[in-house]
């Protein structure tokens, strides 16, 4: 497969078989970039239930750089993604700060006591570890990289 | 974020316009929301067909909008989209919400 060069956007090397994306560190700029990527071949190809679910899964790990990692200061964030044996393989990479205990939250749903007690965050982490496998979060060189895959029935050729 | 809302008898019928409610909108969804709700009405339903994305934070201004309204009067949801739909179950905030596959009978005007 032809690497895809996305326009628009701060991109930069396009790895082979794969795409790549860089997004600034805000909002607005995650939800164009997640349009951009979703327009490329191997994502805009899929099934509307994986597409929603790799949406689902990519936004959240997106939104929670440009919260937390770039709480402080801004930064890029650069969105790798290639075809792998059971799907599609993402990988997300910033310069923003660590994540605290060197790993990823565990995402466990809260239990709410009551009415006024019902949870509006916190379901971030939970949507990305459910819908997401092979999840892995190392910081090498001074950057972030967060890598899962998203299931694909048919999976596109590696 | 384009809300636009109509009464009908004692109900607020508010109909989502855009495409998405994620954590860019979701602040001002929840401001523009808020400012609806002040009308007095027995129910208020949120119409979601033209969302076909919803993200945590999202999930979350919706969640908070339905605290603003109090245990009473509950937000009413109708019209979810699969990946919204998913959103919800996932997180168990299915049970918290009514939800309804479409409008109510009677509704189908607004808007």
């Amino acid at each position: 497969m032809r690497a895809e060069p996305m326009t628009g956007l701060a991109s930069s090397v396009d790895p082979p078989g794969g795409v790549q994306v860089v997004i600034d560190s805000d909002m607005l700029a995650v939800r164009d970039g997640l349009q951009a990527l979703f327009a490329c071949s191997l994502l805009a190809t899929l099934p509307d239930e994986v597409r929603g679910t790799a949406e689902i899964v990519l936004a959240e790990a997106l939104n929670n750089v440009v919260e937390h990692a770039y709480a402080s200061y801004p930064g890029k964030i650069t969105v790798q993604l290639r075809p792998c044996d059971t799907g599609l393989r993402f990988g997300i990479s910033d310069t923003g700060l660590p994540m605290p205990g060197s790993e990823p939250p565990k995402g466990d749903l809260r239990e709410p006591s009551g009415f006024d007690d019902l949870p509006e965050g916190g379901f971030g982490w939970f949507l990305i570890r459910t819908l997401s496998h092979d999840l892995s979060y190392r910081r090498e060189g001074g950057r972030n990289c967060l890598d899962f895959c998203i299931s694909v029935d048919n999976p596109p050729l590696a | 974020m384009k809300l636009e809302s109509e009464r009908q008898g004692e109900i607020i019928v508010i109909r989502a316009m855009d495409d998405r409610i994620d954590a860019a909108g979701a602040i001002q969804f929840k401001e523009r929301m808020r400012d609806i709700i002040e009308a007095p009405s027995q129910r208020v339903v949120l119409d979601m067909s033209n969302v076909g994305f919803l993200d945590s934070s999202g999930l979350g201004a919706v969640v908070a909008v339905m605290k603003a309204l109090g245990p009473i009067r509950r937000l009413e949801l109708s019209g979810l989209t699969p990946t919204v739909e998913k959103v919800f179950r996932l997180t168990r905030m299915d049970s918290v919400f009514i939800i309804h596959k479409t409008l109510p009978e009677g509704l189908r005007h607004a808007g």
